[in-house]
């Protein structure tokens, strides 16, 4: 889950990470009051979920009021990569003697926390890594023990930060970590870390990821969450219990598994259509569930042919079966549906499939050869 | 494969009480899985399945009066942390968690105390493991799997079965098949598990299913060139999945450029692994 960098910055308050003055405004009132209690040399930055604000016009820096509320205005009303511009955040301008990128983040190579650290701070990090990797600087974090002392000047030293600014950026980076620890992040950024000319060190931006599988233990978090960041259908997925994620293409998917799921949209590309959605129902596919996740299916109007691909297990074929028979009987289905089931009681679920206007199969590479074809022939 | 359970394998159930693990621990035990106890912490001094499993407070004292030498982990994610440093401190060798969604630095912390030690873990988030005819750790369906010689290794759960089936329709059969899970951290990854594979005795081909994100298929192609001698096949599920979204698996993203399903088939194919368009396919391709 994605925090909207001034929510990343009321954490790192929290935390002692010093921030520039500033605030949060949705409206040009709230702009023009902020921008006159910051004196009026402001930058406002649009507050959306996505990189490239900058190079999108969503970062302006004003050098009056009415220059801050004008540029609030312009970037009031933009859409950055699809997504609209409901809030802005209103700070103080800053003079910058120089810019640090520095990050925590969960390594998957590694398996453990990760510190990443620069000079080449305010630029995009992934250019960085491409062109000059040799400027970044990596520290792999014992998760059991944390950040060492010996590790934060280490960094400070190969990011050729001055001897007399090492204690602020300690402290900075030892409380970046415990905001990564306490509130159980994948990524927390700062890009830049800047010094001021009078020596300050201030967290100019601020990006916090958190790891979906911990939110249940920060409830005050999950609360910020932004709707913008997930489509209405993964959202009403979510809801459901179900992994939903939509696509482009005009074939449904309804299967149990993730793995299986990929897996049966990739079969159906080979065989030369193209996947619609997304959709993992889990265990336990009975008429309910069913009926919503076709339900959801079916709300993408692309949509011209279904895939239902069950592998019994535990999930048994036969309750399946029923399952999508009754489905079909409470909500108004007309696409074709190729139901291809297979495990336990599998030829008592296909045998509760005859005779309705259910293509069964038995093979996962003919049902989607079925259902490649049931979408190249119905009619637009 | 009889390094990891055989028949003899003794094994305890983290969290028998619950309904998953009640459910489970009976279908282990219908597939003779040698279950010789159960720990619900507040319940030790019931019996479970009609008296025939004894639950004890605490691993310890399960290990100590029943000689259990595994664990399958049935708790709900936010106890799995503290479920696995249970069961690593009281010296359990094998540690098997199936449940899906613990946070991510959990198992940071727990991965972390398992080096050095000598406990190995498969999970979280995994189905389990299946030697077929002898034992199942785990929630892989029994009947779908004939013993055999092929080793097979997944990041998924009802793919793997699709591919049992598929190698059983076949008349294939299996030395050992390990679920090691979709999460991001976890215990056993590919390197381990083919290592394990190329010293079976049992094992003559193995079966590899992967999916986007991370690089351990990369790694275990790497390690394949160096020191594998048996043929492997593999399918990697993910190829029409958009970058940046999570596929229902933790740890299926593909993040940037990294964890592609191109990416992955390149790297295995380039040291000689064969590749399957689909789970059908395998056996065709096993027989080439």
């Amino acid at each position: 889950m994605k925090l909207q960098e001034y929510q990343s910055k009321v954490l790192f308050t929290m935390y002692n990470i010093p921030i520039p003055s500033g605030g949060v405004a949705d409206n040009l009132q709230e702009v023009r009051q902020i921008s006159s209690e910051l004196g009026g040399k402001v930058i406002i930055k649009a507050q959306v979920l996505v990189g490239g604000r900058g190079k999108a016009g969503g970062v302006r820096i004003a050098k009056t009021i009415d220059e801050a509320v004008e540029f609030a205005d312009q970037i009031l009303k933009m859409e950055i990569k699809g997504l609209p511009v409901t809030k802005v955040l209103v700070e103080e301008a800053m003079s910058i003697e120089k810019e640090i990128y520095l990050s925590i983040s969960s390594d998957r190579n590694s398996q453990k926390p990760i510190l990443m650290a620069s000079s080449a701070g305010g630029v995009d990090i992934e250019e960085v890594s491409r062109i000059t990797p040799e400027k970044i600087t990596k520290r792999i974090i014992d998760p059991l023990l944390g950040l060492r002392d010996y590790q934060l000047r280490d960094v400070a030293i190969n990011i050729d930060l001055d001897r007399s600014y090492w204690q602020d950026f300690s402290e900075i980076v030892n409380n970046l970590w415990r905001v990564y620890v306490e509130s159980d992040a994948s990524l927390v950024e700062v890009n830049p870390l800047v010094l001021t000319p009078d020596g300050k060190l201030f967290a100019l931006d601020a990006k916090i990821i958190l790891d979906d599988n911990a939110l249940f233990r920060h409830p005050n978090l999950v609360e910020l969450r932004d709707k913008g960041e997930e489509s209405n259908a993964e959202l009403d997925g979510r809801k459901l219990g179900i992994s939903f994620i939509r696509m482009n293409g005009n074939i449904g998917c309804l299967v149990n598994g993730a793995g299986l799921a990929m897996a049966t949209m990739d079969i159906i590309k080979n065989m030369g259509g193209e996947p619609a959605n997304f959709l993992d129902i889990g265990g336990g596919a009975n008429a309910d569930k069913v009926a919503e996740s076709l339900r959801l299916i079916l709300s993408d109007p692309n949509v011209k042919a279904i895939l239902i691909n069950v592998f019994g297990g535990i999930t048994r074929c036969d309750e399946v079966a029923k399952g999508v028979v009754n489905a079909c009987k409470m909500i108004h289905i007309d696409k074709p549906i190729v139901v291809r089931l297979v495990g336990t009681n599998d030829e008592e679920g296909l045998r509760i499939l005859k005779g309705t206007k259910l293509t069964p199969a038995k093979s996962l590479t003919e049902a989607a050869r079925i259902a490649v074809k049931q979408a190249s022939e119905v009619q637009a | 494969m009889s390094i990891l359970a055989n028949k003899d394998t003794r094994l305890l159930v983290q969290g028998i009480t619950g309904t998953e693990g009640l459910f489970h621990t009976e279908q282990m035990m219908l597939y003779k899985t040698n279950i010789v106890a159960g720990v619900t912490p507040g319940k030790g001094g019931d019996w479970v399945l009609n008296g025939k499993i004894p639950v004890f407070d605490s691993v310890q004292t399960a290990v100590e009066v029943t000689g259990a030498n595994a664990s399958v982990i049935f708790v709900p994610a936010r106890f799995v942390g503290d479920a696995i440093f249970e069961a690593v401190d009281a010296a359990i060798p094998l540690i098997v968690c199936i449940t899906e969604g613990t946070p991510v630095q959990d198992m940071m912390r727990v991965k972390q105390y398992l080096s050095g030690r000598n406990t190995r873990l498969i999970g979280p988030n995994c189905p389990g493991l299946l030697t077929p005819g002898e034992t199942k750790i785990g929630i892989i369906p029994g009947n779908i799997s004939i013993p055999g010689n092929i080793g097979v290794v997944s990041r998924s759960g009802t793919l793997t079965y699709e591919v049992l089936y598929a190698l059983k329709e076949n008349n294939m059969g299996v030395s050992t098949c390990i679920g090691i899970g979709g999460d991001p951290v976890k215990g056993m990854g590919f390197v381990e598990t083919l290592e394990l594979f190329e010293a079976d005795a049992n094992t003559d081909v193995i079966v590899m299913i992967g999916e986007i994100g991370g690089n351990d298929e990369e790694k275990a192609a790497e390690f394949i060139s160096q020191h594998l001698t048996k043929p492997v096949v593999s399918f990697i599920a993910g190829f029409t999945a958009p970058p940046g979204k999570r596929m229902g698996h933790a740890g299926a993203i593909i993040e940037g450029k990294s964890g592609t399903a191109e990416s992955k088939i390149t790297a295995l194919q380039s040291v000689g692994v064969k590749i399957a368009r689909s789970p059908e396919e395998i056996p065709g391709l096993i027989n080439l």
